[in-house]
């Protein structure tokens, strides 16, 4: 069937070229050198045609994407500094929009002006400086406004001040091959020690557990945040590169093995909240449309139906990190305050799950959880 | 010197194979970069139909990927990444430095300074040879067991560094890294080669002002390949260091497969500072080759001379001194120090001012033209076109707030593609057609010409500017399918979009390898001067000549842009006719 396919596209490709080289052809009829492979009037003009022509399809096409496509984009951001992030896109993105245009028409139409035709005299025009200083002049002004508010928004983000520090909370994101873990890191809101050379059954992280800051810290497998509050993450990998990236917050830092990453954010809107936003509403829609016409061709074929998609926060590998780097993510909850408290405080703390399960009789419990997160893995890759 | 050379007898191997001949040269780079730039496309089409159509059995890829490589016509995944992997190679190393710049680098420097061959005509064999070594090493390993290295083109370790992490870092990795340690050799003995040439071997009366900007782009980008390929050497070395004698330059800390491994107190960001200082310089070892060819060429077609030459000129300075200090912009989340990005920033938006200068040239040069629209002239505006388009959205991405959060997304790979990929490749057609009756004596057929650029021109923006819209909505590259991320279903439609314009486009490329291979045999006889150009090239005979011109050199009297120029009967004025009584320069 495939090769059917792939020689029919072929023999059409064959007969689209033979046309579209018979039309140049016939342009040619009654010019004087018809037999030569130098550009002659006709083609001047016909390709002169189709250079305006071209903006056009430029045009059409970059509308025709803004009203397919524009929806695809990421909506509302979830983060404080999301909305300084946003501006800045939006500034330029307006921008680059009205250079496109401006410039593409010129070139375009410039084409198509000024082809070639007999006995018509080109301008000799070699310099003038006083252009040159124009287009030179203005894209620096233009770049020094990009540049000085870009670099304000990016101080702003980068760099976490000792106040808000006090007020915040430290988490450790946790990356590996196909995965990702977090820990709080409590009350002291300090993290304890941790290094790979110390990774032993449920100790999947490697944490100093003899370290007085490590003992209240809790490691889980979902990302609890609470709303409003800074957020200070450390990243941390243990064995290639990985990135943290959570588009919704606009945020993301590379975890880089055998050093301590940061990245910090305060998320503004809970997931409940997000799951009522306009824009959300309307994109869960079309994906579970989508879902559904999926759904019915794999059940028609024997396999389950899929899951509906409700929407949550995620946090997704960016960089390449192995053959499974397209599925290695890990889900985030926005609470509310009351929420997350109550969410973190049932949870133990890796030194009460290490003493249960080093506790001398059930052994197997000590390796169960390690041996899980393999399977868990191995499954999603199936 | 070289020309005492043409005396000698020549033979079949002589001539054709151990060449010493600077057009022999560039047309054994040509074809080369050619045969590879078809692999190279070939395995972006296997992968986009991954993309398209997750996971799906394809015949193609039992007869193409085997049962190894592809079980049941299905890509394995690692495999996926293997091939993204090589295409980046081979398309960024292979066809767009080695076959563009070695082709038109080799075939103009000489005669358009007007020399009889290369300094070291032995070098520049060498060269190529070593090249040739690294072709056939880098597609050998296309068909070990392993897969070949499958950690991006960028080979950041610790992936690229164990083998336990990747199949691909096996004996795959080892072999990228061999294949690309002589890629470096040749690609340095080539650029020290187009450097000496320029610098000593122009002809009486070409001063540095009368070379055409062609030149001009070929002898800077050779001293940033010179600047900054050793230091992807370095980087190479250390990396096959770390994974062969157990040194820890980029790593540390790492447990994998439930085993610490030794290494300690590397870090692999060093890693990535060494490659992109390589890495970004290299974008315009691309790029700027392609804009010379532009300039010549639109300047010859457009009967014009090109608009400020001397800005073009300091534009190609400044882009290559301020790419040596822009690096850090492809880091910007790496977790290096927040003060670095703000630097590299700066610097990055920098580089717009002298690019929005080019751009700005080639629009007003075509201004109040008389346009000749061959093939080449198609190519070389749709370069401009493809140079803003993408150039432009480099605002966003060199901004390190924005990089932020469209880093390592489709974003990237529509902005790269269509600024220095696309670009290049126009810039690469844009020469074949223009130069083809130099290199092979004959015309290439201009229907089929236009046929190939305007379902290319089409093709190429179908495949890429989609692409900025599915990287806003947050999709990473290198992902072997979307479908473990629900949030990514409602992109599915456009990813099958994309492949089926690549497709397309690329079937549509047959169109230039036919007009290509048949004309080289069967085109009509050239002229000796077909574009009627000013440039020295078109003063040598149609027929080869080891030595280039048959007598004296001819003297130069004029910079290469006196088209249309008054008080001339002609609208071109060849550098070699002396001034007339009387006649003013009428350029700065």
């Amino acid at each position: 069937m495939t090769s059917f396919l792939v020689f029919t596209v072929l023999v059409l490709i064959g007969i689209a070229v033979w046309q579209l080289t018979k039309i140049f052809d016939l342009t040619q009829i009654g010019s004087a050198s018809a037999d030569s492979e130098i550009a002659n009037d006709k083609d001047n003009s016909v390709n002169g045609y189709l250079m305006f022509a071209f903006v056009g399809f430029i045009y059409v096409f970059t509308i025709y994407s803004l009203y397919a496509w524009s929806d695809l984009v990421l909506g509302t951001p979830a983060s404080e500094h999301g909305t300084d992030y946003d501006n800045l896109m939006g500034i330029s993105m307006a921008l680059i929009f009205f250079v496109q245009t401006f410039t593409q028409f010129l070139l375009h139409y410039f084409a198509f002006k000024y082809r070639g035709k007999e006995g018509q005299k080109a301008l000799y025009f070699a310099d003038n400086n006083k252009l040159e200083a124009i287009w030179t002049i203005i894209p620096v002004i233009v770049l020094a406004g990009l540049i000085m508010y870009g670099l304000y928004t990016w101080n702003n983000i980068m760099f976490v001040d000792e106040e808000d520090k006090q007020d915040a909370i430290v988490i450790e994101l946790y990356a590996k091959q196909f995965g990702w873990e977090a820990r709080y890191a409590g009350e002291d809101k300090t993290l304890g020690k941790a290094n790979v050379r110390l990774i032993e059954g449920i100790n999947t992280l490697g944490v100093d557990l003899a370290d007085p800051a490590a003992q209240d810290d809790k490691v889980v497998t979902e990302l609890h945040l609470p709303v409003g509050k800074k957020v200070i993450f450390k990243m941390r990998s243990q064995d290639v590169l990985h990135s943290a990236y959570m588009p919704h917050f606009r945020a993301q830092m590379n975890c880089v093995p055998g050093m301590i990453t940061q990245f910090s954010f305060t998320p503004t809107v809970t997931t409940a909240d997000m799951r009522t936003d306009a824009a959300i509403v309307t994109k869960v829609d079309k994906i579970n449309k989508i879902r559904t016409k999926n759904s019915a061709k794999i059940v028609a074929e024997g396999g389950a139906a899929l899951d509906p998609y409700t929407f949550d926060y995620l946090l997704l590998c960016n960089k390449i990190c192995g053959s499974s780097h397209y599925n290695m993510q890990m889900k985030i909850v926005v609470d509310t305050p009351e929420e997350f408290k109550t969410w973190l405080s049932d949870k133990p703390t890796l030194a009460q799950q290490w003493k249960e399960a080093n506790a001398p009789k059930p052994v197997e419990t000590a390796v169960a959880p390690a041996v899980d997160s393999t399977k868990v893995v191995a499954q999603v890759i199936k | 010197m070289s020309h005492e050379h043409g005396h000698h007898k020549e033979t079949f191997i002589t001539k054709y194979i151990f060449s010493i001949d600077h057009k022999m040269i560039a047309k054994q780079y040509l074809i080369s970069g050619l045969l590879m730039g078809i692999v190279g496309v070939v395995l972006s089409l296997f992968f986009r139909m991954q993309i398209a159509w997750p996971e799906e059995s394809f015949e193609i890829f039992k007869v193409f990927l085997g049962d190894n490589f592809a079980p049941d016509g299905v890509m394995r995944n690692d495999i996926y990444l293997a091939l993204v992997t090589i295409h980046g190679t081979i398309m960024v190393f292979f066809v767009l430095t080695a076959g563009l710049s070695g082709t038109f680098s080799n075939l103009l420097i000489p005669l358009q300074i007007g020399a009889r061959d290369m300094a070291s005509g032995f070098m520049n064999m060498l060269s190529f040879w070593m090249f040739f070594v690294s072709c056939i090493i880098m597609i050998s390993s296309l068909f070990i067991e392993s897969g070949p290295a499958s950690a991006g083109w960028t080979i950041y370790p610790p992936l690229s560094a164990l083998p336990q992490a990747i199949p691909g870092s096996g004996l795959g990795m080892t072999l990228w890294l061999a294949s690309m340690a002589i890629f470096i050799a040749s690609s340095l003995m080539g650029s020290l080669n187009y450097v000496v040439t320029v610098i000593n071997l122009r002809t009486k009366g070409m001063t540095m002002t009368r070379l055409p900007l062609t030149v001009w782009a070929f002898f800077v980008t050779a001293i940033i390949g010179i600047v900054s390929f050793p230091v992807l050497f370095s980087a190479a070395l250390l990396l096959i260091f770390d994974r062969s004698f157990g040194t820890s330059f980029f790593l540390s800390d790492i447990f994998i497969q439930g085993e610490v491994l030794h290494y300690q107190g590397g870090s692999p960001v060093l890693f990535e500072h060494l490659f992109w200082f390589l890495g970004h310089p290299e974008v315009y070892i691309v790029l700027l080759p392609a804009l010379g060819i532009t300039s010549e060429i639109i300047a010859t077609n457009s009967r014009k001379p090109i608009f400020g030459y001397r800005a073009m000129i300091a534009s190609i300075l400044a882009i290559a001194f301020l790419s040596t200090i822009v690096w850090g912009h492809h880091m910007f989340v790496s977790g290096m120090n927040p003060f670095l990005g703000s630097v590299f920033t700066f610097t990055t938006l920098l580089i717009a001012i002298p690019s929005a200068v080019k751009a700005f040239n080639y629009i007003t040069t075509l201004w109040k033209g008389n346009l000749q629209l061959n093939p080449a002239m198609l190519f070389s505006i749709g370069l401009v076109s493809t140079f803003i388009t993408g150039g432009l959205t480099g605002i966003i991405l060199g901004d390190s707030t924005l990089d932020i959060n469209v880093h390592d997304t489709y974003f990237v790979v529509a902005h790269f593609h269509l600024v220095m990929g696309i670009s290049a490749l126009y810039g690469f057609f844009a020469g074949v057609y223009h130069w083809f009756p130099k290199m092979f004596g004959r015309m290439m057929n201009k229907n089929l010409g236009y046929v190939h650029f305007w379902v290319t021109a089409v093709c190429a923006y179908g495949v890429f500017f989609p692409m900025h819209f599915i990287g806003m909505a947050g999709l990473p590259r290198r992902y072997y399918t979307n479908s473990a991320f629900p949030l990514f279903d409602e992109l599915a439609d456009v990813n099958v979009l994309i492949t089926i314009f690549a497709i397309v486009g690329a079937a549509f490329q047959i169109v230039f390898f036919w007009n290509f291979f048949y004309s080289i045999f069967y085109g009509k006889k050239a002229t000796q001067n077909p574009w009627k150009s000013n440039t020295l090239e078109w003063t040598t005979p149609v027929e080869h000549l080891h030595g280039n011109w048959p007598g004296e050199i001819p003297e130069v009297h004029r910079w290469p842009y006196d088209y249309s120029k008054p008080g001339h009967d002609d609208d071109f004025v060849p550098q070699v006719v002396p001034m007339k009584e009387g006649e003013e320069v009428l350029h700065h």
